[in-house]
């Protein structure tokens, strides 16, 4: 015979009950985000209307106004052009990825020899970390010197490719915006595929589950594999197009090679202070989510489901 | 009867076609991956008279280790490994569960402001770092959680920020995993936990002997990113640990700092700075390299279980 305390217990009913277990399971994250989140995102609101100082014990806060958002808009002449710079970046950094790892998911995805080690291959930027990779190639000169005598003749060949794919596109006449794009992206190609690891991960592991039936379904009707692709895949890819922009622009943003990231610490621990850099932190978060609000506002209506 | 052979020949045709447009695609991708990764390996194995030489770039005339050896002192190689190892290893195990028990109330409890704890755990994703990073920073060097404690603790230089926020789900890109393991436990069927609970088992109990068991594959997924990330990180490690030597990502950028200091010491010659540095850049990814060859059969067919798919 159970006692009355826990007898009580088990009155309270099964739903409300589930949610309290489910609240405790949440429990953590609720205190590790009032203590190691929301006050040092409250904080840095205060912080950036201060002017702050290092002391021994802690520090001192003198109130100067808005005059930290004054000294990034009217005084640093570095932040405002790297602001708009990373923005047309990062927006055309997106379809080239995009399309990328979605060609990339649809190669990976059919039957081959040695699909494995293709995978292994493609997802290994994962792992190594592109950024780090690149920083550290960022202090190698050696590399740089071994390749220079191939380089010259490289550059060159590039150069050439470039011109001819972009006479290529003059004589289709195609508008001048969309040239240089393609050329642009055609020279950052290596970047985009060291960047595109988990984008198509995210694709591969949703072309998987896409119940077989619908195409058996439809090659009975009579459909060709393009019909079928654009009337079966495509369509049922776009929730995740929605996830896979989402999460390439919070990487592109907040990857910590991202140029703006490292001026906007650089601010801080040397130069203009703390409060001016988180100033600007403020500034390039309203930013990062302006461009994300807008894009699941007018993305999420297209999306297609399945149910 | 020659139409139908006229149809196989191209049927063939067109696969034969297909498999090689699609063979030189993959390989030259791949190639692209991996040529930087390739073409520093000879330059690790070069002699410094081999580096000078212009005209060697591939071949090296003779091999040798001493670049790995040089790279392996000047970086103290088995601390700073030890220390980045146990510290990724602390990291990860910790985020995983914190993430498994975070991931599971989300996904499979309907409770009062589910949504919007949800949203706050994006909201964690989408901040940039070095916003709350300054805050934290100096939170962390006199942590007196708010004035609650009645005396302060620098906790910098430890490994209680990791170990706080590992806990707490608020680590780096801890909303991802987060994310991850919510996706994972929607997507897995209730019929198993509702046998578990018409056979009197508890909501705990369920969670400990029948999900966690059956949530092998995303639990892999989750450790990997997170040892990855945490194993490559140099921005919150520059400012938990301030940048400290004695882990490997400070050790390795430390070597290029030796030898300019040295550079009048000895006749360093930056040909040969580079070839240490180019070793110790390959020490550095060798260990995630062994894991992920480890690890790959699982994580790749895991990652199309997951429900990574939102």
């Amino acid at each position: 015979m159970p006692d009355n305390r826990e007898k009580k217990w088990f009155k309270l009913n099964v739903k409300s009950r589930k949610q309290i277990v489910g609240f405790t399971f949440v429990l953590p994250f609720l205190i590790g985000f009032t203590i190691f989140f929301a006050a040092p995102f409250l904080q840095s609101i205060i912080f950036s209307f201060n002017s702050l100082s290092l002391t021994r014990e802690g520090y001192n806060l003198k109130y100067v106004g808005f005059n930290n958002y004054y000294n990034i808009l009217f005084v640093d002449a570095n932040f405002i052009p790297a602001l708009i710079e990373e923005f047309f970046r990062t927006i055309v950094y997106i379809p080239a990825i995009l399309f990328f790892s979605f060609f990339a998911a649809m190669l990976l995805n059919g039957e081959f020899k040695g699909r494995w080690l293709a995978r292994v291959i493609f997802f290994l930027p994962v792992i190594m970390g592109a950024g780090i990779l690149r920083q550290l190639e960022q202090m190698d000169f050696l590399t740089e010197m071994l390749q220079a005598g191939a380089a010259a003749d490289e550059i060159a060949g590039s150069a050439v490719s470039a011109q001819i794919i972009k006479n290529v596109l003059f004589q289709l006449r195609l508008p001048d915006f969309l040239i240089i794009y393609i050329v642009d992206a055609i020279e950052n190609i290596p970047n985009i595929i060291q960047d595109s690891g988990v984008q198509i991960l995210i694709f591969l592991a949703g072309l998987q589950s896409i119940p077989k039936f619908l195409y058996e379904a439809a090659e009975v009707e009579g459909s060709t594999g393009w019909e079928s692709f654009w009337m079966i895949t495509f369509p049922l890819l776009t929730p995740l197009m929605i996830t896979n922009i989402v999460y390439t622009i919070i990487y592109s943003f907040t990857s910590v090679d991202n140029e703006l990231v490292i001026y906007i610490r650089n601010v801080a621990f040397g130069g203009m202070g703390y409060g001016v850099s988180v100033a600007m932190s403020w500034f390039y978060f309203i930013m990062i989510a302006l461009i994300l609000f807008i894009v699941i506002y007018l993305l999420g209506k297209r999306a297609y489901y399945l149910d | 009867m020659r139409n139908y052979k006229h149809f196989i020949f191209f049927t063939k045709l067109k696969k034969v076609t297909f498999d090689l447009f699609r063979a030189t695609l993959i390989i030259s991708i791949s190639f692209i991956i991996l040529f930087p990764l390739i073409s520093k390996v000879p330059s690790e194995i070069m002699i410094e008279a081999d580096a000078i030489d212009r005209t060697i770039r591939w071949l090296p005339t003779s091999f040798t280790l001493n670049n790995f050896r040089q790279a392996f002192e000047l970086m103290n190689f088995p601390v700073s490994f030890w220390n980045s190892f146990s510290l990724a290893v602390l990291v990860s195990v910790l985020q995983v569960i914190s993430a498994t028990v975070i991931g599971y109330g989300l996904g499979r409890f309907e409770f009062f402001g589910r949504k919007f704890v949800f949203a706050l755990v994006i909201l964690t994703l989408i901040v940039p770092l070095q916003m709350i990073m300054i805050p934290m920073y100096l939170n962390l060097r006199a942590f007196n959680l708010f004035g609650l404690l009645p005396f302060s603790v620098n906790l910098l230089g430890s490994h209680w920020p990791y170990i706080l926020t590992s806990i707490t789900g608020t680590g780096f890109r801890h909303g991802l995993f987060i994310y991850i393991m919510v996706q994972f436990f929607k997507g897995m069927p209730t019929a198993l936990e509702e046998a578990a609970y018409v056979d009197g088992a508890g909501y705990y109990t369920t969670f400990f002997r029948i999900m966690l068991p059956g949530a092998g594959p995303a639990i892999i997924v989750v450790f990997l990113f997170s040892f990855v990330w945490q194993w490559n990180d140099i921005f919150v490690s520059s400012i938990y640990l301030g940048g400290s030597p004695e882990y490997l990502p400070f050790a390795l950028e430390r070597i290029m700092h030796i030898f300019y200091e040295r550079r009048t010491e000895y006749r360093v010659t930056w040909q040969m700075a580079s070839m240490v540095n180019n070793a110790g850049m390959l020490m550095f990814i060798a260990p995630l390299l062994i894991m992920y060859a480890a690890l790959q059969k699982y994580f790749i067919e895991s990652v199309e279980r997951t429900g990574l798919v939102g």
